[in-house]
């Protein structure tokens, strides 16, 4: 690590609406932790903060646009993504970013997701997933693990649940990957890498919410969650998305790493190609010509 | 204070002649001299020949088309075409409208300028997908949740069809709001001579972005005609904008002193330039013992139906709104001093312009209601009675 | 800052910087800090959080896990240069 000289500010600070914290997040919310690791990869990544836009939907994680110092956008429920890709195609050159909880994009905006992962929208989706609607008092959502208390699964969830990395791989997205709140390091470098990645990328990010999900089903505290993170996580870069599901509340092993990292022409590339192939001089290019 | 400007038209989107199209075709070919160079659009019928034009069009003249996997996506996909920098709109019917709802809301509580076509069909539900109907004029004005004003205008030719939709995109663009283009199934696959000029004819409003720079710059104050500065992502002001209930800062501020501030400030924005915003067209209303106060194809209808009353003897005036919201009431409250009665032809059942004109007029004329389901237009007969009826 | 002993041998320290005001006492940087230098402090901020305290400063070597578990941004921490004389 470097060595620096009296740094009189959290380097982070730049990057956040520090006239509005602290932030609506409870004690030992997981979502905070990885808004730190944005900020980090924001500062690494070498995008221009002017290019950068974030997009969320709504729910606890999607306060997180509120916090961010970029050009951000607070929408409507589920529907972040068609947001970013309306922003994405109308300027190419912006780098969008959306940040939306499980219920968010996994049920409401699951339309959305998969066909934006099929077109293979140059767009991040940062997804955190803490098994619940945590904002609206804890309901089920489309990735609560079988059995889980939720109050509108008041006796233990019996839906299976997504398998979030699988589905959007077999959508067609270059980047997959999972992460925990735990994973730090890991999980900053992985927003480096998305917010680079030209086409679809995809971070689930398990995070513990103590206040509703951990304490209904009596799984302790924030940090208990980290450590059993830490514990039961096994980092298998390339695996097999179909064997990635979290499907019991207390999963034997949880896969985490980066499953899916490969090239496609993202839409906007799709789309220039092929209409300037069949409309040759008359076409006009959409957005900077490259080379 | 962003001033309202306005130029003159791209001419890479003015197809510039004489042409014979339908009234769908001709909203397109607006859309385009309108500036209008991002559209998120999705299948439905009537209206489905508007995107179809302009996804053949767009790739010519320089700009986007998607078509989204459904309304509720194209509705806010436009949106973020519009906070990239683009006029935008989305182009449907009645059923996509109602799914539609929660991004008109959004639109106006972030008063993003942008245009949603409505080609009006028979409803409710799926109703008469292939015929016409009037029944979507008072959602296009309440059918999102909350307090809010939009602006809409409905036209009666395949040239109004060109000519209002620049229009709509111009008042959006002065007003900061969504605009509905009302335009009825009948005009939309109704083939008629349209006259295109040349571009420098054709009057656009530019986008009225702040001159401040990101310190000063507050995304919801409002310039002294209650319209705030627009900016776009991209361009280093860093905003945030929410649906939340926010301040100027454009911070989620939940309170009930800041929903007073924000909601009366939505209201007043269309309510105090409404006298700047009325638009119709009169004829023969001085001394006429009748008028035929109508929109869209009925009033087109209603032509007849005044003729043959003419032919009677009947003194009998005609006015039609092009600007439905906001509704010129107290032009209607001046008229209704001097006539009979007041006939509102309209092509649903429950009179969702004739109870405006009721409310206007508070009982000092008749209002003669010319209800229709939907499915064909008026008989001209129907009318002529009611005008009969009037003057009794 | 007072400068130890063992941190004047190695030429450089680990630093903790806190803003007690932010802290929701969630305890991540206590129990992530792989040398234990940090505990929670016995005073209490406004909201009656307790918030953490660099208590073994000799054993912070400026990772700055501290500062990248943090979810409030109450924390951060940096590697820092001891100068001759310091």
């Amino acid at each position: 690590m470097s060595i620096v000289k009296n740094v009189q500010e959290n380097p982070v600070e730049e990057f956040l609406r520090t006239d509005r914290l602290p932030h609506v997040w409870c004690s030992g919310c997981g979502i905070g932790t990885t808004v730190n690791c944005f900020a980090r990869a924001v500062r690494k990544c070498g995008i221009p903060l002017e290019k950068l836009a974030v997009v969320s939907g709504i729910g606890c994680t999607g306060r997180v646009a509120g916090y961010l110092k970029l050009d951000s956008f607070h929408t409507t429920h589920g529907r972040a993504i068609p947001f970013a890709t309306g922003l994405k195609l109308g300027n190419p050159e912006l780098s969008v970013v959306v940040y939306s909880g499980d219920g968010d994009i996994a049920a409401i905006g699951g339309n959305h997701l998969i066909n934006a992962a099929r077109r293979n929208v140059d767009i991040t989706v940062i997804m955190i997933n803490n098994f619940t609607y945590a904002m609206t008092g804890g309901q089920v959502t489309p990735t609560a693990p079988l059995d889980s208390i939720n109050t509108t699964a008041p006796y233990g969830a019996y839906e299976m649940p997504f398998n979030l990395p699988h589905l959007v791989a077999s959508c067609g997205a270059v980047y997959v990957a999972r992460w925990t709140a735990y994973h730090v390091v890991q999980l900053t470098k992985a927003m480096v890498e998305a917010m680079n990645k030209k086409g679809f990328s995809f971070i689930e990010i398990v995070s513990p919410c103590p206040t509703i999900f951990l304490r209904r089903n009596r799984l302790g505290d924030a940090v208990d969650e980290l450590k059993f993170f830490k514990e039961r996580s096994v980092i298998k870069h390339g695996a097999d998305t179909s064997e990635v599901g979290w499907n019991e509340t207390r999963p034997k092993e949880i896969i985490i790493g980066k499953f899916v990292d490969i090239e496609k022409p993202d839409y906007v590339e799709a789309m220039n190609v092929h209409l300037s192939n069949k409309l040759g001089e008359k076409y006009i290019w959409w957005g900077k010509k490259d080379g | 204070m962003a001033e309202i400007r306005y130029t003159t038209a791209d001419p890479k989107g003015v197809l510039t002649g004489v042409h014979y199209m339908d009234g769908n075709h001709a909203a397109c070919e607006g859309a385009l001299a309108g500036g209008c160079r991002f559209t998120a659009g999705y299948p439905i019928t009537p209206s489905s020949e508007v995107v179809e034009r302009y996804s053949a069009r767009i790739p010519t003249v320089g700009g986007v088309f998607i078509q989204m996997e459904d309304e509720i996506a194209s509705s806010i996909c436009l949106q973020g075409g519009v906070w990239a920098g683009h006029k935008a709109m989305t182009v449907t019917s009645g059923p996509g409208i109602s799914l539609m709802m929660e991004h008109v809301g959004l639109a106006a509580c972030l008063e993003t300028p942008c245009v949603f076509v409505n080609v009006q069909r028979g409803g409710p539900s799926t109703g008469l997908p292939t015929l016409p109907g009037q029944a979507d004029m008072q959602q296009c004005r309440w059918g999102s949740h909350g307090d809010y004003e939009v602006i809409a205008l409905a036209p009666s030719t395949v040239q109004e069809s060109f000519d209002f939709i620049i229009d709509a995109f111009n008042l959006a663009e002065i007003y900061r709001v969504p605009v509905f283009f009302q335009l009825d199934e009948c005009v939309g696959h109704m083939t008629e001579k349209l006259v295109i000029p040349e571009a420098d004819k054709i009057q656009v409003v530019e986008r009225r972005y702040t001159s401040k720079p990101p310190e000063e710059y507050l995304p919801f104050k409002p310039d002294p005609d209650l319209v705030p500065e627009l900016v776009k992502a991209g361009d280093g002001y860093r905003f945030h904008v929410t649906g939340l209930t926010h301040d100027e800062k454009g911070y989620p501020v939940i309170n009930a002193q800041a929903q007073h501030e924000m909601c009366w400030k939505l209201v007043n924005k269309i309510d105090q330039n409404a006298s700047k915003i009325w638009r119709y067209e009169e004829d023969e209303v001085e001394g006429a013992e009748v008028v035929v106060l109508s929109y869209g194809i009925s009033a087109r209808v209603a032509l007849r139906a005044i003729e043959m009353a003419k032919e009677r003897g009947i003194k009998v005036g005609r006015m039609r709104l092009i600007v439905v919201w906001p509704f010129p009431e107290p032009r209607v409250k001046e008229l209704a001093s001097q006539v009979k009665a007041i006939v509102v032809p309209e092509l649903n059942i429950r009179g969702q312009i004739a109870r405006e004109v009721e409310r206007a007029v508070e009982g000092t004329c008749k209002v003669v209601r010319v209800p229709h389901a939907g499915g064909t237009v008026h008989d001209p007969e129907q009318i002529f009675d009611a005008i009969m009826e009037g003057v009794r | 800052m007072v400068t130890t002993e063992k941190q004047r041998k190695k030429k450089f320290r680990g630093v903790v910087h806190v803003l007690p005001e932010r802290c929701k006492g969630c305890r991540f940087c206590v129990e992530f800090c792989p040398t234990g230098a940090i505990t929670m402090s016995e005073e209490f901020n406004s909201k009656g959080f307790h918030y953490p305290e660099l208590t073994n400063p000799d054993k912070c070597t400026g990772c700055e896990l501290c500062g990248m578990y943090c979810p409030d941004f109450a924390i951060y921490g940096y590697r820092e240069r001891i100068e001759e004389g310091e």
